[in-house]
Formats: C-alpha cells, structure tokens, sequence
C-alpha cells in the first residue's frame, strides 16, 4: 500500500527537520508498559490505522500507568478498521499545547501543482471548516511563499515571533513531500507548544504509486490503493506486473465475503479503465457478483494476460468468466486471445466465458480463442464491438445458467506429458522453458510452426523444429511461443508447450 | 478544421526507434499524419519506416524547419527529462503517451510548458485523432481501422469528443459515428491526476472550431474536470450542447480502478456531483453509455438510426 502509519510519516518529518513528539511503536501489548516508561510515565496510545476521526471510535487514549497502557496496548491490537486490524499501536509522550494548525499538502489537478491548505485555527472538526482553510500555490522549483504564509498567519492572529518557526515547519513539510514524492501529506495538527517549539502531532502520507520505484527506502511493498490488505492473490499479480512492463496488469479481489450472492460469482477481466467500469456494470446489472476486477490493456504481451488469467481463476468457487474492455480496443485482439485460450486450455476450462474482444482484428481474435477452446468441455464465446456489453451479459447469463454447476475451486492445471521428458527439446527463456515434443513434429508441422513462432524456429534439416536465434534473442519472446503453441493446438498437433510457472501459484520455478 | 492536430501539423517523435515509437510512427504516417523526423540520443542518423532520426528534439525542428507537435513515446521514468527537451527546443504542443508518469514529474513539466506558453496532452493519453485528417498517438490503432471507424464531418451533426478513457475515446467515435454523426477530432485527455490538456481547455477549442455542432464526453469520478467544464458552460463561453456519461457510478470511496485519476478523495470529484454539476450548466448526461449516440442526435435535432442488439 502507498499510504504510511503516522509514525512513519513522522519519521520522515522528523529526518528532514521537524520536530516531533518522542514516541515508540509497539506490536505486543507486554511492550505497552516498558515503552510508557521510556516515555516518562504518561503518554498517549493512538491506533496507526487509516481511519478519519480515529479517537472517536477509542483508537486514541491517554494512559498514566503501566496497567492502563498494557490494557490500551491489548484493546487497540484487536482492533479492526474497515478490513485492516490493528497492528501498531504509537506511544507518544504528551505535550502542552498553546495552539493547533491543519496543514495539508495535496495536488490541485486544475492548478497542476502541489497545494498547500492551511488553516490556523486547525485540529480536529476541519471538515466543517473548508471554507475557511487558506488555499496556498506550491512551486515544484520554488516551494511555498514564505511572504502569503506570514500573511495568513497574522490574518489569524498569530504573534509575530512565533511566525519563523511556522514557515520553517512548513517548508519542511512541502520538502519532505516532495521527497518522497507524496500525492498528499497531511499534519493535522500541526503544534506550537507553550515552550514556542513547533511540533508534527500527527501524520497522514500517501505516495504516488507510479514512484514508488524511486524510493525503495520507504519499504512499500505494494503500490496500489485497496481498501484491504494485498490477499496472496495480489501480491502475486503485482509481483507478475513488476517483472513486465509490456502494457499494463492490474488486478485487485472484491469483497465477497457476506455479500449475497444471487446469480453467480464471476471473474472479471477487463481491458481499460473506462471500458471495465462500463462492463463491471453490465455484469452486476444481471444479478452477478464479480469477485474481483482486472484490467489488462495498453497492448499487453501475450504472457500477460495468460498471467492475468491464471490469477483470475485462481479464485475459488467462481461459476463464470467473464471479459469486457471498451469493446473498441486500439490494440490488437488476438494477442489476448491467445493468452486467454492457453490458460483455459491448461485448466481444461469447466465454467462459460463470454470474452467482448471488440477493437482491432477482432474478428482473427474471435475466431482464435474459439478455435483454440472447441475441444474443452466449457462454453467460451467470443464476442465484436457491434455487441453491446448488455448484449454479452445477458449471453452470458444464459450460459451460467446453462451450466451444470462446476466452480473453480475443481479447476487443475496440467501440463502436456512431453514436458520434462528426456526426449522432448527444451529452450529456457524468462520465466520458464519452451518444451517441444519433437517426436510428434514433421517438416510440415515445422514449416509452421516457424511461421507460427515469427520466425523464432525452424526446420533442422530432418522435420524437427529448432530455435533459429540466437537463445539471448529467445529470451524475451514467451509471448511468440505461445502463439505457436495455441496454433500447434488448433491445428490438433500439440507438439509445444509454454511452461511458465507462477511463483506462488505453481509452487516454486520448474 | 478539427482541433490539435490535422494534416499540415508538422510531427516529431521521440523514443522513435523504441518498440511503441517504431509502431507508432508508421501508424500516424499510414493514416495521414505529417510526421517530419524523430529523435532518440545515440541513434542520429537512422531511418525509421523512412523517418529521419536525430539525437534530440532540437535536430529535427532545425532539419524539418519547426515541429509544431511533438509525441512522447519513451519509458515513464525519463518522459519528464524528454518533455522538457521538447519544450526547450520551442515546441508549442507536447503529447505525452507514457503511463505510470510519477506526479511530480507531471508537476514538473506543467511549470516548464507554462513558462515557456507550451501545451501538453497526458500523460497517459491514447491521443488525439481528426477523422480523415491526422492522429497523434496510438488511438484507433491501425489506419484502416480508424478509417472506417470513425466518420469524417458532416454538416451540422459533427460531434468533437472528449474523453478520460483511452478505449472509450475510440468507443464514443465508433458508437457515434454508426449513429450517423460526422466526428471532427477524438481527444482522449489521459487517465492520470495531474493532465496537460483537461475538459475545460479542450472545450474551449471545440468551442471555436466551426466543424463542431456538440461536444461528447466520457467523464470519470475523481478531480474536477467535469465541474471546471459545467463552470465554463454556466459563465457562457461554452455555448455548444454538451452531451456526457459519467463513469465510476458503483466505485468505492478509495479504491482505485486503473485510472489513477479515477479515485474519489473525501467528497471531492463524487459521480453524484459530477452530474449535478453538468446538468445546472445545461449539459445532457445519460445514465447509461449505450444512451450516448442518441442523446447526442437528439441534442443535434438529427433522426436516431435504429440499433441492433
């Protein structure tokens, strides 16, 4: 996740200047009591959770004895808020507050600049005040006007001493910002103590996903906004989306658990963000509950959407598959479909599949992935750009119901008996092996297949196929030989399989 | 006329001899735009799909005599650095195709365009297409697609459109025009929070282009856009009929569906205001996609042609 607990964002605050409350982080209520001591004897317990009004809902405590505090420490830890539980808890020492700033860096997509939002009579109830928070341009090269902060804080009565220590807290806060790159930080508040020295109370920062890849010292492990904590399911098909930049593989689970569901659970796969918003409807239109969504577009390998759709139906107790993007694509549709049918092909695909692969070449891609999944025992329909998303989702509510009940908890994958097999050729290439049952091949076959595989193999003189690059040059070409594998299937000669085992799901590399 | 781009903008590339940029650029050129040279550093002197190459942007406006637009085909991490280049060498219009473009970056870059007077489109944009003139991007994907696709202006019902979906820009263009309009130029204005070229400022040009009758939108949850478009309808210099489907309706508060603009943030950029928003400024905003081509025929007092399926 790109968003930071308040302790790390203070952490990061405190490395570039700004003061902060001594505090500790405990994940164990037995650490409550010797972090309170550490701490002087009285401290505050607050929650690290993203929540809004966290102390209303007793995610913030003051405790002055050691019992308090383990029992706080015990209370907080088993704590749940939306589908995160609690697993920090920040031990901070208290302070004597003389007065309370919000301070909020965020992004003004009409300004296209950073902006800051202050309001100097800050804290908590901010919501209610937005028309009286300060508006304050930011510069990339430039920073904050340290002159429009003075005024605001003179404007609110603020002593003048006090104003240096403000607009060094603040550049520090637009500093640290920009640092790591963060698409909002939040200090609310912000404090000047009794003794004048200006402090971060609290800490709220969310970092832009896309430079996450910049700043590996903030230790995110998973760089996109769920409302839940990454399931196996995603790490895995972010894991997949980090090791290839050919398009664009995003995946994220729906909370499934205690929805009713009526007509079905169903995989999705969607292709654009607008064109699977749009197709996500269409499906829940007809009753069913899509447990998760997927988008993989902006002309993905061929080994990408095989990936995606792996994952997809790695998904227990699915009664369906169903795929949908603009229904207009750009790119060219067959690569998806020769993804989409290798998967279905090694699970021996039980469920329907209605696939909209509307765009470019549809017709090749529609003929492709039926071609290639005649001989299974499910129903997979491939579907144009003059069939409307309501039109597909209705084609396939009738085959769900159609259908005689498989799900995809029975779905195995298997692989050809000439993989690993002394006598069939193996060519490693990223992420796993070509596997070629030379044994079965001719040099009709092979002529082919050289076709099939843009040239990547050819005839080796007696009818067998045999890389004709160099094997650094095969390297990168899985999404070639999968081509050539779907066309060796139907063309009813199975004679070369793509073994690319997913980390996670497959067990570890074959 | 058509806005952005048509036949007589002069085009560079760069990232050309990359695999995105080499596809492009021969697409563009297949469907009649005016590409004069592109540019990667270190490759100066190649050909590309017989387009000259040069090491910097620089080269190919001194060598083709001014770049009126120049496309951003390059790995996210260096679009800033080539946008910048590109807007230094006098570049009015940058098209940044890229996506996963880090923020600051993108912030970046709006302060070099605005002190230099340039313009960009993007990031992540599947970009701009004038039917029967010009593309920039990767919109419509091959020209005998996009060709048959989209229809060319028709007098009277031409339709400009604007959209925050890549595929749903060539969507709307395709629906369109099987509903009989004339379709001047398709922008998709990108997926990301912080955009060059956003609703308002395309409007504006639509606005002044004679060939458009309407303006149709593909809008999105998130950011502002949408409302900064009804402001411009609401103060009278958006006077055309605005014809919108708002995306995003279902979508959670905090989760993200790909579009990284595409993200509700406390009540800002609600679906619920969105619409509010275009209504009290005049718009017509369906609730369902497929209502679009009629909605945008009856704005345009044109006959609706009976649909299929």
């Amino acid at each position: 996740m790109a968003r930071l607990h308040e302790y790390q964002g203070k952490a990061l605050l405190s490395q570039h200047g700004l003061a902060i409350p001594k505090g500790l982080v405990i994940t164990a209520a037995d650490d409550a009591a010797p972090s309170l001591a550490a701490i002087g004897g009285s401290a505050v317990m607050k929650v690290q959770a993203w929540v809004t009004g966290r102390k209303a809902l007793g995610g913030v405590r003051f405790v002055h004895t050691a019992e308090e505090a383990t029992r706080a420490a015990a209370d907080m830890l088993g704590m749940r808020f939306g589908l995160f539980p609690v697993q920090d808890v920040l031990v901070e020492e208290l302070v004597d507050i003389e007065r309370e700033l919000f301070v909020s860096l965020t992004i003004d997509d009409a300004a296209r600049a950073p902006l800051l939002l202050l309001d100097c009579a800050g804290g908590s109830g901010i919501e209610d005040r937005a028309s009286a928070v300060a508006r304050i341009p930011v510069s990339v090269t430039d920073g904050v006007d340290a002159d429009l902060l003075r005024g605001v804080f003179a404007d609110a009565g603020i002593e003048p001493g006090q104003h240096d220590a403000l607009v060094t807290a603040i550049d520090t806060i637009v500093a640290t910002a920009q640092s790591v790159e963060a698409r909002s930080l939040e200090v609310n508040p912000l404090v000047v103590l009794k003794d004048g020295r200006v402090l971060a109370a609290d800490c709220r920062v969310t970092i832009d996903d896309y430079a996450v890849f910049r700043h590996p010292e903030l230790g995110i492990e998973i760089a996109r906004e769920l409302d839940h904590p990454p399931t196996a399911l995603e790490r895995i098909a972010y894991d997949i989306e980090q090791a290839d930049h050919r398009g664009t593989f995003y995946f994220a689970q729906l909370p499934v658990e205690g929805v009713e569901v009526s007509s079905g659970l169903v995989g999705f796969h969607g292709a654009g963000g607008g064109g699977s918003m749009m197709s996500m409807d269409a499906v829940t239109n007809e009753g069913f509950t899509l447990a998760n969504f997927c988008d993989t577009s902006g002309n993905p390998s061929v080994a990408k959407v095989y990936r995606a759709a792996r994952i997809i139906l790695a998904q227990p107790s699915l009664q369906g598959y169903f795929g949908s993007g603009s229904g207009v694509a750009s790119q060219e549709q067959f690569h998806s479909a020769y993804g989409m049918a290798k998967a279905f092909n090694e699970l021996g695909m039980t469920l329907p599949v209605v696939i909209r692969l509307g765009g470019n070449a549809e017709d090749r891609a529609v003929e492709i992935l039926e071609d290639a999944c005649a001989g299974l025992p499910a129903t997979i329909e491939g579907y144009r750009k003059d069939d409307t998303p309501a039109f597909c989702a209705k084609r396939f509510t009738a085959l769900v119901e159609a259908s005689d009940g498989p799900t995809s908890s029975d779905l195995q994958r298997s692989v050809p008996a000439f993989v690993g097999s002394a006598a069939a050729t193996s060519i490693a290439i990223d992420g796993g092996h070509v596997w070629i049952d030379t044994e079965h091949c001719d040099a009709d076959l092979t002529g082919r297949m050289a076709g099939w595989s843009s040239g990547l193999l050819e005839d080796d003189g007696s009818g067998c196929p045999q890389l004709a690059v160099a094997l650094e040059d095969a390297q990168a070409a899985d999404s070639e030989f999968i081509t050539c594998e779907v066309e060796c299937l139907r063309a009813g000669r199975p004679v070369l399989f793509v073994d690319l085992p997913i980390a996670g799901l497959d067990g570890e590399d074959a | 006329m058509a806005i952005i781009i048509d036949e007589t903008k002069a085009v560079c590339v760069q990232g050309i001899t990359g695999r995105e940029g080499r596809a492009r650029a021969k697409l563009m050129r297949q469907f009649g735009t005016n590409v004069v040279g592109g540019c990667t550093p270190g490759k100066g002197g190649q050909d590309v799909e017989g387009v000259p190459v040069y090491d910097t942007v620089k080269e190919v406006v001194d060598a083709a005599g001014g770049v009126d637009v120049s496309v951003v085909f390059v790995p996210a991490r260096l679009v800033k650095s080539a946008a910048i280049e590109a807007i230094e060498a006098g570049v009015k219009l940058i098209m940044l195709v890229p996506d996963r473009v880090p923020l600051w970056d993108a912030m970046a870059i709006a302060e070099v365009a605005a002190a230099h007077g340039a313009e960009f489109i993007g990031p992540n944009t599947l970009g701009v297409i004038s039917p029967g003139r010009a593309v920039l991007g990767m919109i419509g994907g091959r020209a005998e697609s996009a060709k048959q696709w989209f229809n060319e202006p028709i007098a009277g019902r031409t339709v400009g459109v604007i959209s925050r979906s890549g595929g749903m820009s060539s969507s709307c263009g395709y629906y369109l025009s099987r509903a009989g309009l004339g379709v001047s130029t398709i922008c998709h204005v990108g997926g990301d929070s912080v955009l060059g070229l956003t609703f308002p400022e395309v409007a504006l040009k639509f606005q002044d282009d004679a060939e458009t009758d309407a303006i149709v939108l593909f809008g999105e949850i998130g950011g502002s856009m949408e409302e900064r478009l009804a402001a411009l309808m609401a103060s009278g210099q958006v006077t055309k009929p605005v014809i919108a489907y708002i995306g995003g309706k279902a979508a959670k508060e905090g989760t993200r569906f790909s579009h990284a603009g595409a993200i509700i943030e406390g009540n800002r950029g609600t679906h619920a205001g969105k619409v509010e928003a275009l209504r009290q400024a005049g718009a017509t905003v369906v609730e369902s996609f497929g209502d679009l081509p009629a909605a945008a025929c009856a704005a345009l007092g044109v006959q609706v042609p009976k649909q299929e399926h």
